[in-house]
């Protein structure tokens, strides 16, 4: 199961969080700061995976972008690091070569992307068709409120 | 950037872009307390707020929040967005919860019915998004609430596929918060049976579900053995192209492999049935066989997903641990991984080695990929993959290669990472011992170890090394003239000295008949290390000196100058001092027969298991890799002559308090069988309990009761004490008075305050001039916040050196003890009353019967009560002689209310203290520092 997922930058501002164990906003900190640090500080060639506390960290660089996460001893390294490039799929689809602004920007969207893609630390949906299938109806039904508060405004419903 | 679809927030854009352009950081805090003052405006007044607003505002709210800001407000806000029958605002309102909102919120009720009535709706999309919610909480409140809902979700036949997967995980998610709330009957067999579902995404899902129930209650969950081995041989039986979108970067379905891999594993053996574990095994060669295929795709992502199922096949082998063949093909592919180019791949074939090492069928196997290994360990460019090499040598080392590995880790240790230095030493030394066949050998190894890497020798090696000599007779001699050999270097480890002392004290007489190590030549060679060790050494040395004049009485006169040198006030500390002096006498009243009966040889240690090796699994606790044959560790063998008598050393000291002399040589997790044996370690608790001279004044525990007056005197120093408290807050003042003729020079008074305790204690304190003159007093100004509660208290340390004499330390706890942060509280009987009813629980009262200091002082308790800082409270208890308070503890974080009774009982000299309080360890505390003393 996963514990968290945490997105930052190379100059370790972090753009996403997602925890799936309960833990206090000092500790989250405090975990993040030290992770961040920790990383960064890793060269390109090292392995992805790392020994950190009673957990495994297994972490991957998209351009500016450091995708982290932790996961229980006996979880499978290999197949986080797919998980991780599944989400960068699936942000990449939906925004069209996806960049860290996107992120910024729409963080509410990777956010739903990634509730689709896991819940509660674990994969829910592995198929690319089948998330971008939700999320699009989920976009579907905001458009049609957008239209109709539209059409509502000027008077015609 | 591409536009977004649904609905854009043009409003929360143009922020994020402000935030953006900020040039500074005080710029862009200044722009979001602009921004979290209007949203606060705009939510107190404005109640014409429209859906589309209040989303906007929770929007910008949770964005400050991602940007590391607090957020204290909006939550209503966002509940309310629940019940929006908008979408787009419900579920900024549900992100906003699952973000911000923590399982104990007050307004988990109303969230919980916002839940229920979107799980009704018949759009799976709301549905969804309810699940989601409930998912990310968790809470023992919502397991309780939806504990019918969710399962008649999951395995209903009209319940949508998507919505059944998020149902699965949701159910998993309040199974692990609350084990209670699955059903069990005929729900267990419709749950299994999910894995058999249709849909790919709903099988996946469920797998994880059915993993944990399993872990809980494997029997009744049985049934799913076979699905799960019929579903796994349909996926690596089928081609890439039948799975369709399941099939990532052409590896059929690996998450939903690996699941079903990982919940096969839950069992040992999977399964009795011949046929169903024919078909398993036929899926694990599939999945071998595969792996020797040439790749379908050169993308990185192909090679991890097909590795990831074949890693954890060798998990489901290495587990069911009864397939020769199987695990010695894992072996081989591991082999060939180690020389892979991509690190993870090394990385991970090294840790699954480990694993395989242990097995009896693969160890063989494993061995054949030493050379590699050793390689890895010294030319892996990350520490993490050399660390993993390590563990492999570890645990693949047994009594034919055991003398290369040993010595290929010691000559990596040279070089090693500081990070990984310690953990080497432990596993050199348990190798060491475990497959040493020549005794003589071990001892090297050990002193070759305390050469390398003597800082990161540990106690419990050094014991070690020590408990094994004096059980084998046959290595006493070798051990005496190697560490002799060893303490001629210019330049030795203390740890070197520590041992070597102790085995010269012991077996210096096996060596002595060689006239370059004669009696005065060891004694000299001992000695001239003496000045440059730590006092706890020093009281080693001075023990085996007392040996020494028993084993050679012929250099008795030069150690009894020694002796007499420190037993004088030029030995600074007390214990050197009380001990060289003692051991003079002794050696000049005694006579030789009394002298040889208690200084006999050390008597053989009871055998057990290695003290190292419980300190190595504390260090990695669930990472230890097992040593192949690590169960049989039961050295030393005990010797022939088993002496009985009880020790000198242990009768000496018991001037000193080793009461609590647990932490022997003997082991770590085990009492110690007797108290003979304890000789290096009693010393250690001697140093943490300083000053037991006699004409030294410590008053420390009265200060529990008072804020002014002497804290400390001996002839060299007084220190005043002069302290107040308001809240959380206190300020002390320390006066040094010189009391003698000459100035105190290099004078520093140091906090001893662990950083983690100051966390909850913080103590500022002010430097003072490093000479303190002849009869002259200075002032040493301290403040202490308490920010949250704490035990014990902070002490000084004071060094200094008399002119021309031996530097002093001294050490004097504080009077910031936590009773300091009291605020006295009035009450009358009924309140106190339903308060002391209040606090009835298990972990909020503490309750100590002790002896009434003589004679029994009613007033003076009552003194001491007010001191203390509470309240007392008068006719409140119906007996008059009872004495009753009140306080309230101020810390920054919370107050806690105490209160408390003491009853004397005048016939027994006795007094009940009962302490109660709405935190466990300030309750223990505060009764701690009143026990015994009235």
């Amino acid at each position: 199961m996963l514990q968290f997922m945490l997105l930052f930058s190379r100059q370790g501002k972090l753009r996403l969080q997602k925890w799936y164990v309960a833990h206090s906003d000092k500790v989250k900190k405090k975990i993040t700061r030290e992770l961040i640090t920790t990383i960064l500080s890793r060269k390109p060639k090292m392995c992805s995976f790392l020994e950190w506390k009673d957990c495994t960290i297994v972490y991957k660089r998209y351009a500016s972008l450091y995708f982290c996460c932790a996961i229980e001893q006996n979880d499978n390294e290999l197949l986080t690091l797919e998980v991780i490039h599944r989400y960068v799929e699936l942000l990449d689809k939906y925004f069209g070569s996806v960049c860290e602004l996107d992120i910024i920007f729409n963080f509410e969207k990777a956010y739903f992307i990634l509730d689709e893609l896991l819940v509660g630390g674990e994969i829910q949906e592995t198929s690319k068709k089948n998330v971008l299938k939700a999320i699009a109806a989920q976009d579907v039904l905001q458009e049609d409120e957008a239209a109709d508060g539209a059409l509502r405004d000027i008077g015609l419903l | 950037m591409a536009p977004v679809r649904g609905d854009g927030m043009r409003g929360l854009a143009v922020f994020i872009s402000d935030i953006r352009n900020c040039k500074s950081k005080e710029a862009e805090i200044k722009r979001i307390n602009k921004e979290l003052a209007n949203i606060r405006s705009k939510f107190k007044g404005d109640k014409t707020l429209d859906g589309y607003q209040k989303k906007k505002y929770v929007c910008k709210l949770l964005f400050i929040f991602l940007l590391g800001h607090d957020i204290d407000f909006g939550h209503m806000e966002a509940v309310n967005l629940l019940s929006s029958n908008k979408y787009s605002e419900k579920q900024i309102g549900y992100l906003f919860i699952s973000v911000l909102v923590n399982t104990n919120s007050d307004l988990i009720k109303l969230i919980i019915q916002s839940i229920k009535n979107d799980l009704q709706s018949r759009n799976p999309i709301h549905v969804n998004l309810a699940l989601q919610c409930i998912a990310n909480i968790g809470s023992q409140d919502m397991a309780e609430a939806f504990s019918n809902e969710i399962p008649k979700l999951l395995v209903s036949g009209d319940t949508m596929d998507v919505v059944k997967q998020s149902a699965a995980l949701c159910l998993l998610r309040l199974f692990r918060t609350c084990p209670d709330i699955i059903p069990g009957g005929e729900w267990t067999s419709r749950i299994i049976h999910l894995l058999n579902d249709q849909h790919m995404g709903v099988v996946t899902a469920a797998t994880s579900l059915i993993d944990a129930l399993v872990k809980k209650n494997p029997e009744e969950y049985k049934g799913c053995v076979s699905l799960a081995v019929s579903r796994l041989s349909r996926i690596v039986t089928a081609s890439y192209t039948d799975l369709q979108d399941y099939t990532y970067y052409f590896v059929p379905a690996p998450w939903l492999s690996v699941k079903l891999l990982r919940l096969l594993q839950n069992y040992n053996p999977p399964t009795e049935d011949p046929g169903v574990r024919g078909r398993l095994n036929e899926c694990l060669e599939t999945i071998l066989n595969k792996a020797q295929e040439p790749p379908k795709s050169k993308k990185v992502q192909h090679s991890n997903a097909k590795n990831a199922v074949l890693f954890e096949a060798i998990n489901l082998i290495i587990h069911n641990d009864s397939e020769p063949s199987l695990l010695v093909r894992a072996c081989n592919q591991l082999g060939q991984f180690l020389s892979n180019r991509e690190t993870n791949l090394r990385y991970l074939a090294l840790e699954s080695m480990c694993h395989l090492a242990t097995s009896e069928f693969s160890h063989e196997a494993v061995k054949k990929h030493q050379e590699v290994v050793i390689l890895s360990m010294k030319m892996e460019k990350d520490v993490s993959v050399r660390q993993q090499a390590v563990d492999l040598l570890y645990a693949m080392c047994d009594r034919s290669n055991a003398e290369e590995i040993v010595q290929e880790m010691l000559n990596y240790l040279e070089t090693a990472d500081y990070s990984i230095r310690e953990e080497m030493v432990l596993k050199v030394a348990i190798l060491a011992e475990k497959y040493a066949t020549d005794y003589t050998w071990y001892v090297d190894v050990i002193l070759n170890l305390i050469r390398i890497a003597g800082d990161y020798v540990s106690e419990e090696v050094w014991y070690r090394v020590i408990q094994i000599v004096i059980n084998r007779e046959e290595v006493q001699g070798y051990a005496a003239k190697t560490v002799f050999e060893a303490l001629q270097a210019p330049a030795c480890h203390e740890n070197m000295v520590k041992v070597g002392g102790y085995i010269l004290g012991e077996f210096g007489n096996l060596i002595a008949g060689d006239s370059r190590s004669a009696p005065m030549v060891q004694f000299k060679l001992l000695h001239s290390k003496y000045h440059l060790c730590s006092s706890m050494t020093r009281a080693l040395l001075l023990s085996t000196y007392i040996k020494f004049i028993n084993l050679f009485p012929e250099i008795r006169g030069t150690i009894q100058d020694v002796f007499r040198q420190h037993s004088n006030l030029r030995s600074a500390d007390a214990e050197l001092q009380q001990r060289a002096s003692e051991y003079l006498q002794l050696s000049i009243v005694a006579s030789t027969d009394v002298l040889a009966t208690v200084l006999e040889e050390m008597p053989s240690f009871p055998e057990r298991e290695s003290s190292i090796l419980a300190v190595l699994k504390k260090k990695k606790p669930g990472r230890v890799p097992e040593n192949a044959e690590i169960r049989e560790t039961k050295s030393p063998v005990p010797n022939s002559h088993n002496n009985a008598h009880s020790n000198a050393q242990t009768n000496h000291t018991s001037s000193a308090n080793n009461a609590n002399a647990s932490s022997d040589l003997l082991g770590l997790s085990t009492p110690p069988a007797s108290q003979s044996g304890t000789l290096i370690d009693v010393l250690g608790d001697i140093y943490s309990t300083a000053n037991g001279n006699s004409n030294v004044v410590n008053n420390s525990k009265k200060f529990v009761f008072k804020n002014n007056g002497v804290l400390f005197e001996n002839d060299l120093l007084q220190i005043g004490v002069k302290s107040e408290f308001r809240q959380n807050l206190g300020r002390l003042g320390l006066y040094y008075g010189n009391k003698t003729q000459t100035a105190l020079q290099n004078f520093v008074p140091t906090l001893q305050w662990s950083a983690e305790d100051a966390l909850k204690l913080n103590v500022q304190i002010k430097a003072v001039e490093p000479t303190l003159e002849a009869g002259a007093q200075i002032q040493q100004l301290l403040t202490a916040e308490c920010i949250d509660h704490y035990l014990g208290a902070p002490s000084i340390v004071i060094s200094f050196r008399v002119s021309g004499g031996a530097p002093q330390k001294i050490t004097v706890n504080l009077p910031l003890t936590i009773n300091k942060f009291f605020e006295p509280t009035e009450m009358n009987a009924e309140s106190f009353f339903a308060r002391w009813r209040n606090l009835g629980g298990e972990q909020q009262r503490a309750q100590r019967v002790f002896k009434a200091q003589q004679p029994l002082d009613l007033p003076g308790a009552r003194n001491k009560l007010t001191g203390f800082g509470m309240q007392l409270l008068d006719s409140i208890d119906p007996n008059p002689d009872n004495m009753v308070c009140a306080g309230i503890i101020h810390t920054q974080a919370h107050k806690v209310g105490c209160l408390l009774r003491l009853e004397p009982n005048k016939q027994a000299q006795m007094f009940r203290l009962t302490i109660r309080s709405s935190l466990e360890a300030v309750t223990q505390e505060i009764c701690d520092l009143l026990v015994d003393q009235f």
